[in-house]
């Protein structure tokens, strides 16, 4: 089962990490899990989102980089707008599902110890604005915040990669630019009923284009920086220090020692806005990961990390799946059991259902033909960016 | 792949185990979730020289039982018979003051008027549910709740913060975690104790000790929580304002 894994030039390294990260995405996803207490967000400033958008970024701009290099900025263009589009129609079906969902718990649901939690209930007595305001992307349930954001990436990128193409160094700099002043000025996109987009795509973005930077020869230009010990020591020091914050979360005992002018300077951390604390986070985490995990580690061919890395080299079908089986999850635990055993369970099956799924698509496209070693010189496949790449 | 598994089965029945231990005194509540350092020291001022306790509950629908015993059983009540238990001679008094379908900021602008209206030595501001389900922007959240507190500090009043329920049958639909880490946040900054409602209730799920996933019109369970959270909130108003209670001879 295992031999599908991709060979060819690609970095194993990005399939791996962003398929655990939809891994820890999913069991982040299933309220009142006791496993997400393993995931990276609690023992530290950033968590799978980041990985899940950088890679994303990464793999695009390779993807239709090469495109764009070879058949123009039309074409490439257009099938980074028809990937904006297929995200949209997924992204909506997950709204049907959830709308489903929920509207079984709401005829169900009596217990008087919760009446103001019903309240959640309202905007399924106005279905007609509810759903316009839903395919408007305004009106977003929770959990359902990463696609969209995803869409609106895309719909700038096909601007950002041609500019990154030529200027790498100016498109980056327009993103640092673009992140400070909405910092400073507050911008956001408006959401429905009130309040503004979870993840901020103009803050955001500055992840995704910095992973689409590196992608396109920017890793290679940062290479000296990555090598050197300083660097290391630095990312070790800051992953250290947010570890010990992060701890406090959770042991309040900790929290004494440390100083108010201190967490004056770090709170609120901001995931909204991708606050700086974060993104360094992130870049720490990546900088220790380069060192110490190399592109042609020999285990990332071996059998124990397929499963991973085959989630990760179908994001959007493994994304989406990870939402549903998230629901599912929750139903499971209302109408069967919500006892630690029960999640434990859930978020196994969870799993092993996403690297299942997972294997067969890889089949599927082997069967048709398709698969990378194969594929027919057309277009580029229109999974690709978020999936293969 | 089989060690993790076998890992995560052992970890799941030491849980499993403890949590059967625990579901015995069912108001139960780890220590570290009740005591903290922050003290309330108008209390303690009110409680020793003027033998009187005002306590004002600010909140919203979740303050409240519906039903002819709603009134009586909501915790505000058990609140102030546990304490007028446990403190003997003391004049102690808790007003409910519950507003249904109110964000934090609704609440925060009607911190005056209800200081010079109820004179209260300790505002217990339960917020944040509301705001998390209509999604208030959470800067706008904390701004809130920042002026709140100021406001009944510069009011003479010492105040605990409580955030949301544990409510399992709709908490894929409300995402807490933001605002209950905004609460957590203000809290520490402005060194005033947080009743962690959220926590409390999620610890009592876990551990068996109430099914809070029930979805029935089960109006004792509704009851036996809010009795379990008044008798926490007053552990935790004695312990932060170093009183020293009756200790009752049989364990109710």
């Amino acid at each position: 089962m295992h031999a599908a894994v991709v060979t060819t030039g690609r970095d194993l390294r990005l399939d791996l990490f962003r398929g655990i990260a939809l891994w820890l995405i999913f069991l982040d996803h299933i309220p009142s899990n006791l496993v997400a207490w393993g995931t990276i967000r609690n023992y530290g400033f950033s968590d799978a989102t980041e990985i899940f958008v950088f890679v994303s970024g990464y793999t695009a701009a390779f993807v239709y980089g090469k495109e764009m290099r070879e058949r123009g900025f039309i074409i490439a263009g257009a099938h980074i707008l028809r990937r904006a589009w297929q995200i949209y129609v997924a992204h909506v079906f997950l709204f049907a599902i959830y709308l489903a969902e929920i509207s079984y718990v709401a005829t169900s649901f009596e217990n008087p110890l919760y009446a103001e939690e019903m309240n959640v209930l309202d905007f399924l007595k106005q279905p007609d604005v509810t759903i316009v305001q839903a395919l408007l992307l305004k009106f977003k349930p929770a959990n359902m915040d990463i696609l969209p954001l995803y869409i609106v990436l895309l719909l700038l990128f096909p601007a950002a990669l041609w500019l990154l193409l030529f200027r790498p160094s100016l498109a980056l700099g327009a993103s640092v630019l673009l992140y400070v002043l909405t910092w400073h000025f507050n911008w956001n996109l408006p959401s429905y009923p009130e309040g503004h987009w979870y993840f901020n795509p103009f803050a955001w973005q500055l992840l995704f284009v910095f992973g689409a930077w590196c992608a396109l020869g920017g890793a290679q230009r940062l290479a000296t920086v990555l090598q050197s010990r300083i660097t290391l020591g630095v990312a070790i020091a800051y992953l250290l220090f947010a570890f010990v914050i992060s701890l406090t979360w959770y042991l309040p005992g900790v929290g004494q020692y440390v100083p108010h002018r201190l967490e004056d300077l770090i709170y609120p951390i901001d995931k909204v806005n991708l606050d700086v604390l974060r993104f360094a986070h992130f870049l720490a985490l990546a900088v220790v990961t380069v060192r110490f995990l190399p592109r042609d580690w020999p285990g990332l061919k071996s059998r124990w990390l397929w499963p991973p890395i085959v989630c990760g080299q179908h994001s959007l079908e493994i994304f989406c799946l990870g939402v549903f089986l998230s629901f599912a999850a929750h139903f499971a635990m209302v109408e069967i059991s919500g006892a630690v055993w029960m999640q434990f369970l859930l978020s196994g099956l969870g799993i092993i259902i996403m690297v299942a799924v997972a294997g067969l698509l890889t089949w599927y496209k082997r069967a048709e033909g398709r698969s990378p070693g194969s594929r027919p010189k057309k277009t580029p496949d229109a999974d690709l960016a978020g999936g293969e790449a | 792949m089989k060690t993790p598994i076998a890992a995560a089965a052992v970890a799941a029945a030491l849980y499993l185990l403890a949590g059967a231990a625990f579901a015995a005194e069912p108001c139960d509540v780890p220590g570290y979730l009740l005591f903290g350092s922050n003290e309330l020291k108008h209390v303690a001022e009110a409680v020793q020289k003027q033998h009187k306790l005002t306590i004002a509950v600010v909140g919203t629908g979740s303050s409240i039982l519906a039903g002819p015993d709603g009134p009586r059983s909501a915790y505000p009540a058990r609140l102030e018979a546990v304490l007028k238990q446990k403190l003997p001679g003391i004049d102690v008094k808790v007003v409910s003051l519950v507003r249904t379908r109110m964000t934090a900021e609704d609440l925060a602008k009607g911190m005056e008027k209800m200081l010079t209206d109820e004179k209260p030595d300790l505002v217990i501001w339960q917020t944040g549910t509301l705001d998390a389900i209509r999604r208030v922007d959470p800067d706008e959240f904390r701004a809130a709740l920042d002026e709140g507190v100021e406001t009944l500090h510069k009011g003479g009043a010492d105040v605990i913060l409580m955030n949301m329920q544990y409510s399992p049958r709709t908490d894929i639909m409300v995402p807490l975690g933001q605002y209950a880490d905004n609460m957590r946040h203000v809290a520490q900054q402005h060194e005033i104790p947080l009743f962690d409602r959220l926590a409390i209730m999620r610890h009592w799920s876990d551990t068996g000790a109430f099914d809070l996933y029930a979805a029935g019109k089960d109006n004792v369970l509704a009851q036996r929580v809010h009795d379990c959270i008044g008798r926490g909130i007053a552990a935790m108003i004695i312990d932060a304002a170093h009183l020293r209670p009756l200790e009752p001879k049989a364990s109710q």
